[in-house]
């Protein structure tokens, strides 16, 4: 049990690691520019370093991992409620939970943009309200905008894997529990989550892999500080237009995150046959 | 006792509570695009300032739209049939459970899903750059193909699940060819899956941004083209009410592609298509 959620807890600190090393080459090609350039030059360009380094931390490793974990946590109870709670409709509920996965993605972040923005939905509402006197400029182009739209994006791929995985616990397994005195809250933790952690891993690697490689969201609500490995690799091979360093980096994170994959499809093998 | 305890935890008021909110995360976002695309204000926000329906009169006399969704049309239609063509040899072939290496074949079927999508839009440019395919809506369908046909191995493996293969065998021990067969027999029993499938390629290649985005060079496809827009303030109301539109008719497309999957596939497992 504990070795399960140490595992866990093991793949997000993976995840995070492995999304930092994609934005290691470019602070090697700064590192290496900053020291042949003379002296005022340098400083001004180990300063710029020096942020970088610190949007390392903010804008890039957390997004993935706190998308993950916010999307994963905010679903769980969504999922318990289809499978435990439902008895009627169950099929409707899951239609309803699909369908905002299918429409366009584009449109679903730039809904976002539209109710995060200087002038938009919520800052206009809280105004016209009287609640605030001046616009909220926390809101947009920032890390958290960035959290928040993907973690509403990528809602249904955290849903479905933790649905599949409740609805096939064997429902006498919480009776016996019961008859052998559990409450319904040590009954959760001692039956029903550990049996749903396949589901939770399954989700984590379904949401981390496609929100490590999003573009469209960073670009519209991530500001200068919510940049992530996406959009870098596209201003190589735009703006930039540095294509083998765009390659390197895009080599360089579809093989971190196929490892990923697999260290986490194993831990998933293993969980399922220790449960068993 | 224990019965009686489990029945009465069935009924879960406060999870019911949580489950309608979380469905109010996911919708309010998404409803807002044809709330205010009906809005007379060039700005989206509250308060509403009145009915009008210009932005739809807007969005119809747009001629640059008009081609950008004509191309999105083109290329969806063609790569949802030739995703959905492979997909049905890949499924029928990997369904049958005699094949040799089936289920790695099958993993390396899905691996598009597992390829962050920045890479695959790369990886496409400098391929169809390396090998001269100039960049059109040509390379724009090589790249949706590749991405559709997981979709489209899914919906159909599925629908094959429960096939009775020993109905093939019938039909040529009665005389029919492979071809008359297939068209015959296999064909009317998967057909339902195959509209579904049609119908869910269509919208994940009518859907993508990235791979679009990369390879369609001057041939803008429709979320190539809303991309662009978006950083026009004046041009937001119009790609609202185009959003509003993709909305409602995606939406209605997922509901007929979810009804016709289930058509009788009493088998095929209750989930919708996304956990397949």
């Amino acid at each position: 049990m504990t070795f399960l959620y140490l595992k866990a807890v093991h793949i997000i600190f993976i995840v995070t690691w492995f999304a930092g090393l994609f934005y290691m080459p470019r602070l090697f090609v700064y590192i290496i520019e900053s020291h042949s350039k003379p002296e005022p030059e340098r400083t001004i360009l180990l300063k710029q370093l020096n942020m970088m380094a610190s949007r390392l931390w903010f804008a890039i490793t957390w997004p993935s991992a706190i998308v993950t974990l916010i999307t994963v946590l905010l679903a769980y109870p969504m999922a318990y409620f289809v499978a435990f709670k439902v008895t009627r409709g169950k099929f409707m509920w899951l239609v309803l939970l699909n369908i905002p996965f299918w429409t366009s993605y584009l449109l679903r972040v730039f809904a976002w943009k539209v109710i995060l923005g200087f002038n938009g939905v919520i800052n206009s509402g809280l105004l016209s309200l009287g609640l605030i006197s001046k616009p909220l400029e926390f809101l947009l182009y920032n890390p958290t905008a960035v959290v928040v739209t993907l973690a509403h994006a990528y809602a249904a791929f955290a849903i479905l894997p933790i649905y599949v995985s409740l609805e096939k616990i064997d429902r006498s397994l919480l009776e016996a529990a019961a008859d052998l005195g559990d409450g319904p809250l040590k009954r959760f933790l001692r039956v029903t989550f550990p049996l749903s952690l396949p589901g939770i891993i399954g989700a984590a690697v379904l949401i981390f892999i496609p929100t490590t490689g999003d573009y469209v969201t960073p670009a519209l609500v991530g500001g200068s500080d919510g940049v992530m490995i996406a959009n870098i690799i596209q201003v190589q091979f735009g703006r930039v237009n540095n294509w083998p360093l765009g390659a390197a980096l895009a080599i360089a994170s579809m093989v971190a995150v196929a490892a990923i994959a697999v260290l986490v499809i194993q831990a998933l093998k293993y969980a399922t046959a220790r449960i068993k | 006792m224990s019965a009686r305890s489990i029945s009465r935890h069935r009924r879960g008021t406060g999870l019911f509570v949580y489950a309608v909110l979380y469905l109010a995360f996911l919708y309010v976002p998404v409803a807002l695009l044809p709330l205010f695309s009906f809005n007379d204000s060039l700005f989206i926000a509250f308060p509403l300032s009145g009915f009008t329906t210009k932005w739809y009169a807007e969005m119809a006399a747009d001629q640059a739209m008009h081609t950008a969704l004509l191309n999105t049309l083109r290329v969806g239609v063609v790569a949802s049939l030739a995703s959905t063509v492979l997909g049905l040899l890949a499924a029928k072939a990997l369904s049958h459970g005699a094949l040799p290496g089936r289920s790695l074949l099958l993993s390396f079927a899905s691996l598009p899903l597992f390829i962050p999508e920045i890479v695959l839009g790369i990886a496409l440019l400098m391929l169809m750059t390396g090998l001269g395919i100039p960049l059109s809506l040509m390379s724009v369908i090589i790249g949706h193909v590749l991405i559709c046909l997981p979709f489209a191995i899914a919906v159909l493996m599925a629908r094959f699940e429960g096939f009775d293969f020993s109905l093939e065998e019938a039909s040529r021990d009665l005389g029919e060819d492979g071809w008359m067969t297939f068209w015959r027999v296999t064909f009317p029993l998967v057909l339902p899956g195959i509209v579904s499938s049609l119908l869910l390629t269509f919208i994940v290649s009518f859907d993508d941004f990235m791979i679009a985005f990369f390879l369609c060079g001057t041939d803008t496809t429709l979320p190539v083209y809303i991309f662009g827009e978006l950083r026009f303030p004046y041009k937001l109301p119009g790609v609202l009410a185009l959003g509003a539109t993709i909305l409602i008719v995606s939406a209605a497309l997922v509901l007929l592609a979810e009804w016709l999957r289930r058509l009788g596939a009493e088998d095929a497992p209750r989930v919708p298509v996304l956990a397949a």
